[in-house]
């Protein structure tokens, strides 16, 4: 069923009687071309692109448990292309690219909003920093504006811009940047993938990968064993556990993440903001919820629940960049698990077990690159090699010494 | 989460600094490279009982060997970092 104005009148006509589920819950079948473990929007957009880009439509989504009831559902919706490094740089863009056609290419609103991303910066030496990130933007053609104080000022005037420890200077913006409806972004590549073939198999968890002669053969599931040609691990926050199936041990520790929505008030913020002192930033849902969050709680975690001194360290951000926020209540606050990787950038990549493909490593940073990285995962499965867009975002990286390390902290993941 | 220092007691775990795996094997000088990026970079990351390194720089400032299940932060064991590493 095509979305549009017609068949949304249609409905309003017949008592919405014609609306069916947007996708089949399937049952697995034995055999797969392609598996792809882990049904997140990621995996979604693999198995999307898989069936559309390269043709491949025997393909199933293994998740454990609903779909989009990780980390897909538990981000801050932002989106954004700002990265320094062109091994990043040139897959966030295409993530942006993406971005910007997504709603036509699933007809479905994904609710994609560029309301723009600010980063401020509060010394003269954050915005040497910042500006040499613009201008690496823009050499690659992306969209980045250094603004000073008064300009920020104009944007947002109920910043504590006075402050006197932490000033602020002035702001880095990319117009293009802005948040995107994450469920949406779920069900979209979810319809998109059924309606070309690609079962979504639901409360299947997979319990063990079948190597045989160095390649992949299969998996066993808690809905039983299930053969593929090619297997794709996208499940982020677990990935070492389900690669510790098929003998890999990888470069990533997982950590908790946590969020928060306040209660819903009037527009007040317009776009995204995020403080260059202390780890925080904001947007404004389309409800009047003000969601935020800061840093990593710090040590290995699997549990999806964060610890209070981050809770109060996120908090003490937020009120030191809008003091008038002291007031709000915290409607809800919640946790997910990432895959921290030791050089803070993902990878997208072959792995040393033929048929087998990693898709991991995200950090706080996996939803802005739900696009892209599907689009390359399918392309390095399909073509069994990188795309050019992903080629940095090797496994072996950390072996050979070209790590794509944004902030320059080395193999300490607590630090990304 | 509050962690029983050998030395201190029972702080809050904001007190302490975070390290990560415990029992890593720093290699030889001249250890092959695929030796020293297992060390460096590749990690077991279970989830469930780990050992891990935490100090206390808010105290003692002595560097301890935490056992913490990772899945519900329960604390197993603390031992002074001195003797307790494998």
């Amino acid at each position: 069923m095509t979305y549009s104005l017609f068949t949304l009148a249609r409905e309003a006509l017949r008592g919405h009687s014609g609306w069916r589920p947007a996708w089949r819950d399937a049952a697995p079948k034995p055999d797969y071309d392609v598996l792809i473990v882990g049904g997140g929007g990621h995996g979604l957009a693999s198995a999307y692109y898989l069936a559309k880009e390269h043709g491949i439509t025997n393909v199933a989504v293994l998740e454990k448990s609903y779909i989009g009831s990780g980390n897909a559902g538990r981000n801050t919706t932002i989106i954004r292309s700002n990265y320094l490094l062109p091994g990043n740089e040139r897959f966030y863009e295409k993530s942006m690219q993406l971005w910007e056609g997504l709603e036509q290419d699933l007809n479905y609103n994904a609710m994609v909003s560029q309301r723009g991303v600010l980063n401020l910066f509060h010394s003269d030496a954050q915005r040497d920093q910042y500006a040499r990130r613009g201008n690496a933007m823009r050499l690659h053609g992306v969209d980045a504006e250094l603004l000073d104080a008064a300009a920020v000022r104009a944007m947002y005037p109920f910043l504590d811009d006075a402050n006197a420890r932490f000033p602020i200077r002035g702001g880095l913006l990319q117009r293009r940047g802005g948040t995107a409806r994450h469920d949406a972004v779920v069900w979209g590549y979810a319809r998109g993938a059924d309606v070309r073939g690609v079962d979504i198999v639901q409360n299947c968890e997979v319990l063990g990968i079948d190597v045989a002669n160095g390649r992949v053969t299969g998996v066993q599931t808690s809905r039983g064993p299930i053969r593929a040609q090619k297997i794709g691990l996208v499940c982020a926050g677990n990935s070492s556990r389900v690669a510790a199936m098929a003998g890999l041990r990888l470069p990533i520790e997982s950590h908790v993440l946590q969020a928060f929505v306040s209660e819903g008030i009037k527009p007040l913020i317009d776009g995204v903001i995020t403080f260059g002192v202390g780890h925080f930033y904001v947007s404004q849902s389309d409800k009047g919820g003000l969601v935020f969050g800061g840093d990593i709680d710090g040590y290995n975690s699997y549990a999806q629940r964060g610890s209070l001194p981050v809770v109060e360290d996120v908090m003490e951000g937020g009120m030191a960049l809008m003091p008038m926020i002291g007031r709000l209540r915290v409607l809800r606050q919640w946790g997910g698990v990432m895959d921290m990787s030791m050089d803070g950038s993902p990878i997208i990549d072959r792995t040393p077990v033929e048929g087998l493909y990693l898709n991991a490593g995200w950090c706080y940073g996996g939803f802005k690159a739900t696009p892209a990285s599907g689009w390359c995962f399918a392309h390095t499965i399909a073509k069994d090699a990188a795309h050019h867009i992903n080629a940095a975002m090797r496994l072996d990286r950390f072996a050979t010494g070209a790590l794509l390390d944004e902030r320059g902290a080395g193999a300490t993941p607590n630090l990304h | 989460m509050r962690i029983v220092c050998p030395h201190c007691g029972e702080r809050g775990n904001e007190e302490f600094f975070y390290l990560g795996a415990a029992d890593l094997q720093r290699p030889a000088a001249e250890a092959p490279t695929e030796a020293w990026h297992d060390y460096v970079y590749q990690r077991d990351n279970p989830a469930g009982p780990h050992r891990e390194l935490w100090q206390h720089w808010q105290g003692c400032r002595r560097w301890l060997v935490v056992t913490r299940d990772t899945r519900t932060h329960a604390i197993y064991a603390v031992a002074d970092a001195a003797g307790a590493r494998a």
